[in-house]
């Protein structure tokens, strides 16, 4: 019994991963006061492109870092459109959305059904995954959940208890205050933008060279939406994301969990979709000023108008 | 060094709008080129090929209408929303929605109901399928402040497992052979198509006949200007006593329920059955979403903006046989479209001047400090 509650509570882990990585890089950019929409896209461009180097080099840290530059760049388009030209940033992440799962598809077709020979390995931490229980469930895991565990705790340090920080805060409440302070609300909200871009892609290169070892059209699946109402369910704060993340990552789990009972699978699929539903739901029905969303989040920056 | 200014435009001249959108065009148009050619595809033939599937031949032309006629109805409905800043993107799992509703109809009825009045039926329930959609993200929006992006998007998903749950399981056809879909639809509840091609005139003429009543309820109406009002001011709105909640409904009632429409449309126009759902939509309900944008929200103009993104449909349909290319191509396409439509409207609100700063007027600058 113990196994089998090791065993649901590690996969939890695992497909909570790539939605801590996503909102994190969310919550960073939207704190500066950009909404980005693209997560979907440049996920699975990360997917594809940590595949592609995988499968061409066989080295998954290389993958890696080419997948976080090819989230990076792709992350320019939102940015120049919705920061320099203050382009309506819905729009602009729908768009940067459609960009991303195209390219992909383009650039994935011929490796579809290819299977990795190698993949990121798990990797057990010495003396800690001894300890029964928490050992193997949290300290026999993928490096990709020690990445996210350790760039969620630094993007609360950072954002909550640095000079940087708060620079980031105050970009996304008030960035006509901020410019007076002498920070360059253009530059910063590009760096955040760029950053989240970063996260995104890394979820990405989780799923295609940790958690599936393949690649196919549309494996993103929605989580970088799911990312989108994780941020407003973490309060833009990257601490209460990890708590988001992992309950989701258990809805995804239960959907494996009840199949045997014989539930439709396509009803147990609706469940993250439904899930994320709910939450919204659920914070809506809290007092609205109590959400703490960046207030200026969505609204373009005009220099020097007043 | 190279110097740029920025001026804001006192005025927007229509000619002006319309000459930027083609100038966004032709540079999208260079940016694919380019990601063509990165992709190792010659992209002046690829770009040609798109152009003259679509509108170079009749078959292509016959086509691009056929596709044009569900982005008329979802582009019309998304240009009304959009007004009001309702960001509805969930015009696909609408779609579905109503093609769902049209199945059920035309399984329950098609052999009992002659076809003058079970068409209509069908298309009724379409509407009211799609709109039952659109509602649930504007109660939402409205009552609980749920980001309306991600609602519609959550519900495209489950209306897509919910179709897909339908067809593998209770709707399951003994016709199929062991494969996924219902039976066909009965003669009585399929609609006709003019002669040597798969236009479906009854749905083109609704789309039309929609476009007109949509122009006429946005520019003519005082519903059109309290939607325009909650987009552009809605501190404003909220002054002149404007009822967000009744107004939202009734956008989302009209934009949800023509994309409905646009379900029954392929369901009882192409397919003739209910399928697996990236079957029945090929993705229209985003589509239309460039659609709406490209007619800068005026439903006249998405008449135009429709044929043009179905001639990029079945464009791209015949690069994808000709070079091999995947399905993905269209969305790309798509993607930098709109990209550049958006970044475009900066250059429509702006003058930029570009020029090269000298280093005399600097001397100059310098002399006068």
């Amino acid at each position: 019994m113990e196994d089998v509650v090791i065993s649901v509570l590690h996969r939890t882990m695992v497909a909570g991963t790539p939605l801590l990585l996503g909102t994190v890089g969310e919550v960073i950019c939207e704190r500066s006061g950009i909404l980005n929409l693209g997560v979907e896209g440049v996920m699975s461009v990360g997917a594809v492109v940590a595949f592609v180097v995988t499968y061409t080099t066989g080295n998954p840290w290389l993958a890696l870092i080419a997948a976080i530059l090819a989230g990076m760049i792709i992350s320019l388009i939102h940015a120049f459109a919705s920061i320099t030209l203050m382009a309506n940033q819905v729009v602009s992440g729908l768009a940067l959305t459609m960009i991303g799962l195209g390219l992909s598809g383009m650039v994935g077709k011929p490796y579809v059904g290819k299977p990795l020979a190698v993949k990121m390995n798990d990797f057990a931490i010495p003396w800690l995954s001894d300890i029964p229980f928490v050992g193997p469930l949290l300290f026999k895991q993928s490096p990709f959940f020690y990445m996210a565990i350790l760039l969620a705790l630094a993007a609360w340090f950072f954002l909550e208890r640095t000079l940087a920080g708060i620079k980031v805060r105050s970009t996304g409440e008030n960035p006509r205050a901020t410019e007076t302070q002498g920070v360059n609300v253009t530059l910063v909200r590009y760096i955040c933008v760029i950053t989240g871009g970063a996260f995104s892609a890394m979820a990405g290169a989780h799923l295609s060279t940790s958690y599936s070892k393949s690649w196919i059209e549309g494996m993103t699946a929605g989580r970088g939406w799911i990312v989108i109402a994780l941020t407003i369910f973490a309060l833009w704060n990257p601490g209460k994301a990890i708590f988001g993340s992992f309950l989701f990552g258990g809805v995804f789990v239960l959907q494996y969990l009840l199949q045997p009972v014989g539930i439709s699978p396509n009803f147990l699929a609706m469940l993250p979709y439904i899930a994320t539903l709910l939450i919204l739901f659920g914070m809506g029905l809290r007092d609205r000023r109590r959400l703490n969303a960046p207030a200026q989040l969505g609204e373009p920056y005009k220099r020097g108008e007043r | 060094m190279l110097k740029i200014n920025v001026y804001d435009r006192d005025s927007i001249t229509p000619l002006r709008s319309l000459m930027t959108n083609i100038g966004s065009l032709l540079a999208s148009l260079l940016a694919i080129g380019i990601v063509f050619f990165l992709c190792g595809v010659n992209p002046l033939y690829a770009i040609a090929k798109i152009f003259t599937g679509s509108f170079g031949s009749m078959y292509g032309f016959k086509e691009t209408i056929t596709k044009a006629i569900p982005l008329i109805l979802i582009g019309g409905g998304l240009a009304l929303a959009f007004r009001a800043k309702f960001w509805n993107i969930g015009a696909e799992g609408q779609l579905l929605m109503g093609a769902l509703m049209g199945t059920w109809i035309g399984l329950t009825w098609g052999s009992s109901i002659p076809s003058s009045i079970l068409i209509p039926i069908m298309f009724a329930a379409g509407f009211i399928g799609g709109a039952f959609l659109g509602l649930i993200p504007a109660i939402l929006k409205i009552k609980f402040s749920i980001n309306e992006v991600i609602s519609t998007l959550m519900l495209n998903y489950i209306c897509a497992e919910l179709i897909t749950m339908l067809i593998v399981g209770p709707w399951k056809g003994n016709t199929r052979f062991g494969f996924p879909g219902t039976n066909n639809l009965n003669d009585a509840a399929l609609l006709g198509v003019i002669s040597g091609s798969r236009i479906h005139y009854v749905t083109l003429i609704i789309a039309i006949i929609s476009i007109l009543i949509l122009s006429i309820i946005v520019y003519r109406t005082r519903f059109g200007y309290e939607v325009r009002v909650i987009g552009e001011n809605p501190e404003a709105g909220k002054y002149a006593g404007i009822d967000f909640f009744k107004t939202t409904l009734v956008i989302m009632t009209l934009s949800g329920g023509l994309a409905g429409v646009a379900g029954v449309g392929e369901l009882a126009g192409i397919h003739h059955y209910l399928g697996y759902p990236a079957s029945i939509s090929s993705g229209y309900g985003f589509t239309a979403i460039i659609v709406a944008w490209l007619a800068k929200l005026n439903p006249i103009y998405v008449l135009v903006s429709a044929l043009f993104f179905a001639g990029i449909l079945v464009g791209g349909d015949a690069i994808q046989i000709s070079l091999g290319l995947p399905g993905a191509t269209v969305q790309i396409v798509n993607g930098i479209l709109l990209v550049f439509l958006i970044m475009g409207d900066y250059f429509l609100k702006h003058k930029v001047i570009v020029s090269f700063a000298n280093n005399d007027s600097k001397i100059a600058c310098a002399a006068k400090k």
